[in-house]
């Protein structure tokens, strides 16, 4: 995994969520580890648009449950950018 | 015989403090909170003065993530229904959580969120609106916020009647325990309008005063120069309780909720009838309710805005109801020190209303300086008095032409 890439989705991750940075390791799940509810991954997902400058569809958000799966789908948006 | 409903706990969130202690102080003291708008950049509009509540830290009430998500208006109610459990040591538990229900108003609601995400809309386009914008924005979620937050699962509802909607709330909750639907109910009326979009919306309607280089001035509500409200925030919440439900757990009485009358002017949309009708039929309809006569009451807070129209029929309606006990009966008006905390306004009231009775002294008109031919009764000028006050009635009227009076009395066995 992409250390840098992941550091800058903690960040995002920690500020939305209302989290400790070491909760937010790569497995943790977004809705039973870190507390999410529907509503807040709506907004998640919204500021990894907004930090990242990609566009993420539903379908695609639909598959997120972790941690390293936001990661992995980030790095595939920006690769993909490139 | 109908239920007996009794005011166990109040939370306040004012101009002028947190807590009952700060407002009571600077009621009597007649302090000074109304200065220039901190909230925003305010200097395009007519009006850039307000009574903003300073030193809110939500998160001391609840959790830091709700409270990042929450419109100011819930904000304020939850932090004002936390003060008002803890006054009236009550604490909702699974055995008793069925019987206590959430009446909470506000008349505009979360406001601030969508002048925020309108701003949003237009610079950004509908995919960047927050998911949290619909709950906000609507005006029953602090009823509903508050029921989540304290597990309090009795009748849940909210009332949106302008600037009656905290007398409203009041009183409607009040008859849900007359007749039985709930033992106990977190009741009052909440507000946070000092946004871009609130203050330009009553500056347009020529509602507010323009007096930006004298704010602590600018609230003068029956005297000569007045020239407008100036917009206040904050909340006010009550514990009203079945009298056998706070006596069944000893707890402390500040007063009973004796009376509640409402009326519509059906007349105008913002100004009041011109013979202040429907002001005198809301405040007969209260005192019938309590089952006492015009001259049992021994004082009114007053709606008394601080406009010209409200402040001179109101004045009209009293001098109607009361004749010439009118010219005996002490009117003050804690807008003077407040502000309009539209709303929050008539449950705030009520608690100075409630305080009144409870220290037998009468919270003052401040900056009342020169007088108004139209306005010729006793406002209890600048300064507090102690007073007789077994009877009080508190009045609150709205755009739309609502009209609400709560008559208040000592509590006696």
């Amino acid at each position: 995994m992409d250390q840098e890439l992941f550091e800058r989705v903690r960040k995002v991750i920690v500020e939305q969520l209302d989290v400790r940075e070491e909760e937010v390791t790569p497995d943790a799940t977004f809705t039973d580890d870190l507390g999410a509810d529907s509503l807040d991954l709506v907004e998640l997902v919204m500021a990894f648009e907004q930090e990242f400058d990609v566009s993420i569809s539903e379908e695609e958000a639909e598959q997120v449950r972790t941690v390293a799966d936001a990661v992995r789908l980030l790095a595939e948006k920006l690769q993909a950018e490139v | 015989m109908r239920r007996r409903v009794v005011v166990t706990g109040m939370g306040l969130i004012t101009p002028l403090g947190i807590g009952i202690e700060p407002f009571w102080q600077g009621l009597l003291q007649g302090r000074r909170v109304i200065g220039p708008i901190t909230h925003f950049d305010a200097s395009n509009l007519a009006t850039r003065i307000a009574a903003e509540v300073k030193e809110f830290d939500p998160t001391q009430f609840m959790e830091r993530k709700d409270a990042r998500r929450a419109a100011r208006f819930i904000q304020f109610a939850v932090a004002a229904t936390r003060l008002a459990l803890d006054d009236a040591h009550l604490t909702i538990t699974p055995d008793n959580a069925e019987q206590i229900g959430v009446l909470i108003g506000s008349g505009i609601g979360g406001v601030d969120y969508m002048d925020s995400q309108m701003r949003v809309l237009i610079e950004q386009g509908p995919d960047r609106i927050t998911p949290f914008l619909a709950p906000m924005m609507i005006a029953d979620m602090a009823s509903g916020i508050v029921s989540i937050t304290f597990g309090a699962k009795g009748p849940n509802l909210c009332v949106v009647t302008a600037c009656s909607t905290g007398a409203d709330a009041l009183g409607q909750a009040a008859r849900l325990i007359q007749r039985g639907e709930a033992e106990v109910m977190i009741a009052g009326g909440s507000e946070a309008a000092i946004v871009p979009i609130g203050v330009a919306a009553f500056c347009a309607a020529r509602a507010m005063s323009t007096r930006n280089d004298d704010p602590e001035h600018a609230s003068r509500p029956f005297d000569a120069e007045r020239d407008g409200f100036v917009m206040g925030e904050g909340a006010g919440v009550l514990i009203l309780e079945s009298l056998e439900h706070a006596q069944a757990r000893g707890a402390r009485i500040y007063a009973e909720l004796l009376g509640y009358g409402m009326s519509a002017d059906a007349y105008h949309i913002t100004q009041p009838d011109p013979e202040g009708d429907g002001a005198l039929r809301c405040m007969r309809n209260a005192i019938r309710d309590a089952g006492l006569q015009p001259t049992d009451i021994h004082y009114i807070n007053a709606h008394g805005t601080s406009t010209r129209y409200n402040d001179a029929k109101e004045t009209l309606a009293i001098k109607r109801l009361f004749g010439e006990y009118a010219y005996q009966l002490p009117v003050s008006s804690t807008k003077s020190v407040t502000g309009h905390l539209l709303g929050a306004a008539g449950a705030v009231e009520a608690a100075a209303t409630i305080l009144a009775i409870q220290h037998q002294t009468l919270p003052p008109t401040i900056n009342y300086e020169y007088p108004d031919p139209e306005c010729d009764l006793d406002y209890v000028p600048n300064e507090p008095r102690p007073a007789r006050v077994r009877y009080a009635m508190t009045n609150s009227f709205g755009f739309g032409g609502h009209n609400t009076a709560l008559v208040f009395g000592a509590f006696e066995e």
